[in-house]
């Protein structure tokens, strides 16, 4: 007859026993060793925006919504571009007028409110434009939150979204910093820009980068040293948005002035 | 038109994909979990720490609760983009968002509170049930009454002493349980918003704490409000009957111990509202302060923009008001109704200034959206995310809680519970 100290004293040593054994599986994991020695994925797709050369012609937004079959009239967008003037005042005016889908041709600034602002040439003080897409981050806050996991991180580091899977609570449109998730309007669940994936996945470049004139906009493998974006991105001196957020954002600029939002 | 634009505004610079995405429906959604465990709490006060003036008010609250719960899913249910997809929080839940973790506690909490409910009412489900079994002829309603409290009962027949005190044990521990995860079920509410670091106000390890606080302030005025109606009702019918069955309890005896328990439970309601208000004040003092770099936007939408809806309508008439209202002396039965409105209506006031003043502001820190309620339902989305919305959740408990009360009657019971 086994008494209760006894059994508490054997359960401990067979449970401590067990743990021996399946520690060693943890230390012999076999699929760890093998990602040790070679990476899992010998990609990680980062994107680098050089704003120097961005002249606000709006062709990466028209690509963009084609290529992504973004209805072209909707007022949400993968990508646009934003249009900073400061005026010698010091006062910002910011714009992106239809996601910058046309270009911005006229001075005037679109602030909602009627009328737009302007500012006349000689009072400003410099001006340029931002173009913006998702950062694809490292530590992608809208995978975080959402709640079935139908937005997901690939192992090349673009966050997708199961179309079939999305409930629609609009969680992850909240937990972005940068804005740019929205509902899709035909399908009505949560859109955002893949970096193209059904592009780069297949040796090809993004739809905006294709479209940029000036090559303003480029897409890169981090993992490959001497892949020329990777380059820069290493060698130069290159900005990300919104640190502060600890999403670790993978769209690299050059140029980036303490005015971008 | 895409989802959201029918109702925003923006002013200056907001992304392009920026708008009001969270709408009345998650107003209601924290506003209608505060109520049941609000509820819930009441009724605890009484079954764990027994607090005994609070004995007829207990069993109220806790049906209402109970009537409550379906509705606290309601509006998110109908915010949803695919609601038929809802499900899929509970099969395939993604355990680092907050809200994966809905289901299993807003099950957990439906289980406790129907099963305390059981323990309550069985004794009345058996004796209910044996006069009913031995009447020779039931009406229609009789019978399916007879149905219900059969099944309900569960094969527990016994009502012995031992087996009612078991009972009484049983709900004492379920409402223990209760507590924390009544607590847990609106502070994961709050841990929603509050864990959203994208949004400056939301961002806040305050932000549970003062949700819970809030509910529970929000469940006790609620319960006061429909408990006086509740016995108004009553009174108005008894008055009546009395004229032929003159045994039943004279207006004078119910509205004594309507005063009495009403006013005790004032006490409890101003208790959680200083509570609540410290908090609040505290978190606002604490971002002023220490004024980050989204205090510039911040202050613009609180002390601006907002200025009406958080001052005037939250603090002033929500909190203030009804605060010094029931401090004053000789309390009456209609002060502290129109106190627990006022608080309702603070309550609701702050999930608004919430939800939607923390989409007030574009994450870009420059610019702003104001939030349209629309009225008329045009179409579906405009009826789910508009006025009628809202309403259709707000009518629904106590639709519900007609309907319960048919079988589980709150008042007029004669067992120790």
């Amino acid at each position: 007859m086994i008494d209760r100290r006894d059994f508490c004293k054997k359960a401990l040593l067979i449970a401590g026993g067990m743990a021996i054994p399946l520690s060693a599986l943890e230390l012999f994991n076999p699929k760890r060793l093998l990602a040790e020695k070679n990476d899992p994925s010998p990609t990680r797709w980062a994107f680098l925006v050089d704003t120097h050369k961005c002249v606000g012609c709006g062709f990466c937004v028209k690509a963009c919504k084609i290529e992504n079959e973004t209805p072209y009239d909707a007022n949400v967008t993968r990508t646009w571009v934003e249009r900073y003037i400061v005026a010698r005042d010091g006062k910002t005016y910011i714009d992106s007028p239809r996601g910058g889908r046309d270009g911005f041709t006229s001075p005037k600034i679109d602030q909602g409110v009627e009328p737009p602002a302007e500012v006349r040439n000689e009072e400003i003080e410099k001006a340029f434009f931002v173009p913006k897409l998702c950062n694809q981050c490292d530590n992608p806050p809208c995978v975080q939150v959402c709640p079935v996991g139908a937005t997901y991180q690939t192992a090349d580091g673009v966050v997708l979204v199961d179309r079939s899977w999305c409930i629609g609570c609009g969680y992850c449109i909240m937990g972005c910093p940068y804005g740019v998730r929205f509902f899709h309007p035909v399908y009505h669940v949560a859109e955002k820009c893949n970096f193209c994936y059904h592009r780069i996945s297949k040796g090809m470049k993004t739809a905006c980068v294709d479209a940029c004139p000036f090559g303003a906009r480029r897409i890169g493998n981090l993992k490959d040293p001497n892949d020329p974006v990777t380059r820069v991105i290493m060698t130069e001196r290159v900005g990300v948005l919104k640190e502060e957020y600890g999403t670790k954002p993978q769209v690299f600029y050059i140029g980036l002035s303490r005015e971008v939002k | 038109m895409v989802h959201g634009e029918a109702w925003t505004i923006k002013e200056f610079f907001c992304y392009p994909n920026e708008y009001i995405y969270w709408t009345i429906q998650i107003v209601m959604y924290p506003f209608m979990t505060g109520l049941v465990a609000g509820a819930f709490v009441l009724s605890s006060l009484y079954h764990v720490f027994g607090v005994k003036q609070l004995k007829e008010i207990a069993r109220f609250s806790l049906v209402f609760s109970f009537a409550l719960l379906p509705v606290a899913m309601m509006p998110l249910l109908l915010h949803l983009q695919q609601p038929q997809r809802g499900i899929e929080v509970m099969m395939t839940p993604h355990f680092t968002s907050a809200i994966a973790a809905f289901g299993i506690v807003f099950t957990t909490y439906a289980l406790i509170v129907a099963s305390e409910i059981w323990f309550v009412y069985r004794a009345y489900f058996v004796e209910t049930a044996t006069a009913l079994g031995e009447k020779r002829e039931r009406c229609l309603w009789e019978g399916v009454l007879y149905r219900i409290y059969r099944i309900l009962i569960m094969g527990a027949w016994d009502i012995s002493h031992e087996a009612l005190e078991k009972d009484e044990k049983g709900v004492k521990i379920l409402a223990g349980i209760g507590i924390p995860v009544a607590c847990f079920l609106h502070g994961y509410a709050g841990f929603i918003f509050g864990s959203v670091k994208a949004n400056a106000l939301w961002m806040t390890p305050l932000m549970p704490v003062i949700f819970i606080c809030s509910a529970v302030v929000s469940g006790i005025a609620l319960c006061i409000v429909t408990y006086t109606v509740t016995m108004e009702l009553r009174k108005m019918i008894s008055a009546r009957k009395r004229q032929q069955k003159p045994w039943l309890p004279s207006t004078d005896e119910l509205k004594s111990a309507e005063v009495q328990v009403v006013t005790m439970t004032s006490r409890y309601l101003l208790m959680f509202l200083v509570l609540a208000i410290t908090l609040e004040i505290l978190d606002l003092v604490f971002r002023g302060y220490t004024a980050l770099k989204s205090w510039d936007i911040l202050r613009s939408v609180i002390y601006d923009k907002d200025f009406f809806k958080i001052f005037v309508l939250q603090y002033g008439c929500g909190n203030a008001i009804p605060f010094v209202l029931l401090l004053l002396p000789r309390l009456s039965l209609k002060r502290v109704v129109f106190c627990s409105l006022l608080v309702l209506m603070g309550v609701f006031m702050m999930r608004w200034n919430v939800v939607i003043g923390g989409q007030a502001f574009s994450s870009s820190f420059a610019g702003f959206m104001e939030y349209r309620l629309p009225i008329w339902p045009g179409s579906m989305e405009l009826f789910k995310e508009g006025l009628f919305g809202a309403l259709l959740v707000a009518i629904t408990p106590f639709v519900l809680f007609f309907g319960i009360t048919r079988i589980l009657p709150v008042f007029n019971l004669k067992d120790s519970h």
